[in-house]
């Protein structure tokens, strides 16, 4: 469903997971949207406006009405658009508490030992990091197994809140294992995830919106200085 | 007549403001609930069972079936029991309110935390950010998002009263363990106003402990902590 331009406006930036959240949400359900391109160092006047508390990215602008958190904006899509395209929700208050969990535990727990092999020093803590990163994924695959309940997603058939949350990180997940050799989504470990993550990034409402490895090292390299 | 029964237990902690969060909207529903206290130096099987990866309370369990995290439990009663709701009905509300409970335990929350935590010489930096983190709060009520409101859900109590309010109490009690002001009434009166209206209710003044209880338990980690500080230098 369309919706009249300049009603949806997304302030954001290519290269952040979080960004890439309330974008695929928004091409789930059909959305039309002005993308908002930050330039790098330096935050517009919009920005600072629209999310004065935090000044950060993403921020989803409907009806001039700022709507800030990624996972906030995505959950305000899956309300505002609740008659077109798919529920990104489940409709069970109980499945929608354990993808609201998992979606939780993805940004508080694994994404810091994700970024931990990033920003690691020393081969050891590189290899701890690793580690965090690899059980917290075996817990993943799990809740993949208990939410998918053998589909495609953790939201089934279609893609749901916890894909997103998780799938938001695909694109750095690659950079990382470039970077370091580490295969974080190991088909030997994580089986269904490794799945999963190939079928995610290929999906319509992604594809797009996922930045590509290549750019995302070169913004890396430009970012670290290296 | 006693409510019928929901088949509800609550893992919890007399001291714990996130407990306090899901009796209190448990209470407001008008639920019955089964309530065991978990002595958390000695957390119990029931607890490590149904949340083995935080270990923490408040755990939620709906027949059988853990819930996890606070805000998420209060998002499922308000879906399993939408009668008294907590959240609004709009859309954009709806995005407010989780986006506020998010700086309350991102942010206001931390920030108290560290007023208790820190050593003297840290105070006055923990203090002001304290002070900055409720100067965001008192321009929301002044004229943000909810200006002229008596309650952030309105005309009662909704999901940021019970998330915001549930742990404030600390506030009072941190101010005279520590010897600081926190909450002064004339830089903060709409937070002060409503605190106060909200620590009126009948349902709050049910659930929070009484505060020579706070006190003394506040009083008991400080020194505990200044013990373990000082044992470190």
């Amino acid at each position: 469903m369309a919706s009249a331009a300049g009603e949806v406006r997304l302030i954001g930036a290519w290269p952040s997971p979080f960004v890439l959240r309330p974008r695929v949400a928004l091409n789930l359900k059909g959305v039309e949207y002005e993308f908002l391109q930050e330039k790098f160092g330096e935050k517009s006047e919009l920005l600072l406006r629209s999310n004065p508390v935090y000044k950060k990215i993403p921020v989803l602008l409907h009806h001039d009405k700022p709507v800030c958190e990624s996972m906030i904006i995505v959950e305000y899509v899956d309300e505002v658009w609740a008659t077109t395209g798919q529920a990104i929700l489940p409709a069970d208050p109980y499945e929608r508490a354990l993808h609201r969990f998992w979606a939780v535990y993805v940004d508080d727990k694994w994404f810091p030992s994700m970024f931990g092999i990033a920003k690691a020093e020393t081969e050891e803590a590189k290899a701890e990091s690793a580690e965090q990163a690899w059980a917290g994924l075996k817990l993943l695959e799990e809740a993949f197994e208990k939410l998918s309940k053998g589909k495609t997603f953790f939201g089934g058939d279609t893609i749901g809140y916890v894909d997103i949350a998780l799938g938001a990180y695909l694109g750095w997940a690659k950079v990382i294992e470039q970077m370091t050799g580490l295969k974080l989504l190991d088909e030997e470990k994580t089986p269904l995830l490794a799945v999963w993550a190939e079928r995610f990034c290929a999906h319509e409402a992604v594809k797009e919106v996922m930045p590509e490895t290549e750019k995302l090292m070169e913004f890396a390299k430009m970012r670290l200085g290296k | 007549m006693a409510p019928p029964s929901a088949d509800l237990k609550l893992l919890g902690s007399w001291a714990s403001s996130y407990t306090h969060r899901v009796q209190l909207a448990l209470k407001l529903k008008g639920l019955a609930f089964e309530y065991a206290e978990e002595d958390l130096a000695e957390k119990s099987p029931s607890l490590l069972l149904h949340n083995p990866i935080y270990k923490k309370v408040p755990v939620l369990l709906h027949r059988g079936r853990p819930v996890l995290e606070s805000v998420i439990i209060l998002h499922y009663l308000d879906e399993t029991w939408p009668d008294v709701p907590l959240m609004p009905g709009d859309p954009y509300d709806r995005a407010l309110a989780r986006f506020w409970c998010h700086i309350v335990d991102d942010k206001l929350g931390p920030a108290v935390g560290a007023v208790f935590a820190s050593p003297s010489e840290g105070q006055a930096a923990a203090v002001e950010q304290v002070h900055e983190n409720l100067r965001l709060v008192e321009r929301e009520l002044r004229d943000g998002a909810f200006a002229g409101r008596r309650f952030f859900g309105g005309d009662k109590i909704g999901v940021l009263d019970v998330v915001l309010g549930c742990g404030s109490y600390w506030l009072a009690v941190f101010e005279e363990v520590m010897e600081v002001k926190l909450v002064d009434p004339e830089a903060f009166p709409l937070f002060h106003s409503w605190l106060r209206d909200f620590e009126e209710q009948e349902e709050v003044k049910a659930i929070i402990p009484a505060i020579d209880r706070l006190l003394e338990y506040a009083r008991g980690v400080r020194q505990m902590m200044l013990g373990l500080s000082s044992q470190q230098q």
